[in-house]
């Protein structure tokens, strides 16, 4: 969470700033390759033999799950298909309420 | 059947309470060309429509548009969330709150609330998607509108800007998915593959 000096307030198990910032990056950069995916995806609905498009999705679907993979290995589930040893869904903050899980950079 | 994804499609951080946008900016929400609106007319649409190419399409579009309602509700309850009495009775926003308190609820601008009366569903394959088209384009026309009245609040232009951006991609592609639609009804023969006529060996007919 950003208190009223822009400070990072971790609210994960982190305690230290600069974890935090990198759970931010890593959400962006979940977010960029997320959105690359489904633009591609209705590209493809209409242009369905284009080859090179179908190329590039595959490679931002992959780059996607690494990235999903090494995040919620961290930082808790993203879905509820994540399995947990204990339920980590209510631990981040929501993504309406902005804060670490919104960090834009 | 959906995944419920932890993130937004696309950041929403505003620092500032802002009542009187969210007044304007809800209309996105549960408006006449909102999001809303445009997530149930395409998920709606899907069912009648005659190829794989459309139906995708609108299953597709329909549930970013999911995602794009979860952003407007976003910048709506940050905008509101902190703001004291006055500053929502100076917004005009008493009568809402007399109603829905600062809850995120479904009218536009002007206070109606939503109504499936915006949906569009014809029963017409080439007229639903024209409804689609028109609707990009509107929603793009209400993005911009509430970009120049929020233009002193750059946190909020900025998820606006991405969403009438996304209005303009998702014209592009029902535009694409019309022409396919149409070339296939312009071929002398072809066969869709939507049930028109229930199946002969369907055994669920004229049990009386």
């Amino acid at each position: 969470m950003l208190n009223e000096n822009m400070e990072c307030k971790c609210t994960c198990e982190c305690n230290s700033n600069n974890d935090c910032e990198m759970q931010g990056k890593l959400l962006q950069q979940i977010r960029c390759y997320a959105f690359a995916v489904n633009d591609l995806a209705l590209y493809l609905d209409t242009h369905p033999t284009d080859q090179k498009a179908l190329c590039l999705h595959r490679k931002y679907c992959q780059e996607l799950k690494d990235l999903e993979d090494k995040y919620q290995k961290v930082y808790g589930p993203l879905t509820i298909n994540y399995p947990c040893n204990k339920w980590r869904w209510l631990e981040e903050p929501w993504p309406w309420e902005g804060g670490v899980s919104n960090v834009d950079l | 059947m959906w995944t419920y994804k932890k993130t937004l499609q696309y950041p929403v951080n505003i620092k500032c309470t802002n009542p009187k946008l969210a007044k304007v900016i809800i209309s996105q929400y549960g408006g006449p060309d909102g999001e809303l609106a445009a997530s149930l007319r395409y998920l709606s649409q899907r069912f009648g429509m005659p190829d794989q190419k459309s139906k995708a399409i609108l299953n597709d579009i329909g549930t970013e548009e999911l995602a794009h309602l979860e952003m407007v509700g976003s910048i709506v309850h940050q905008l509101t969330k902190n703001a004291s009495i006055e500053e929502i009775e100076k917004a005009g926003l008493g009568p809402y709150y007399t109603d829905h308190g600062v809850d995120v609820y479904p009218q536009s601008a002007a206070g109606v609330p939503f109504t499936a009366a915006y949906l569009a569903c014809k029963g017409d394959i080439i007229a639903n998607l024209q409804e689609d088209l028109a609707a990009e384009q509107k929603a793009r026309a209400t993005y911009e509108k509430l970009i120049d009245l929020c233009r002193d609040e750059p946190d909020v232009v900025d998820p606006l800007r991405y969403l009438r951006e996304r209005e303009i991609v998702h014209f592009q592609r029902f535009g694409e998915a019309l022409r396919s639609v149409q070339d296939k009804l312009a071929e002398k023969k072809f066969y869709m593959d939507c049930d028109i006529t229930p199946k002969s060996d369907c055994d669920c007919k004229d049990k009386d």
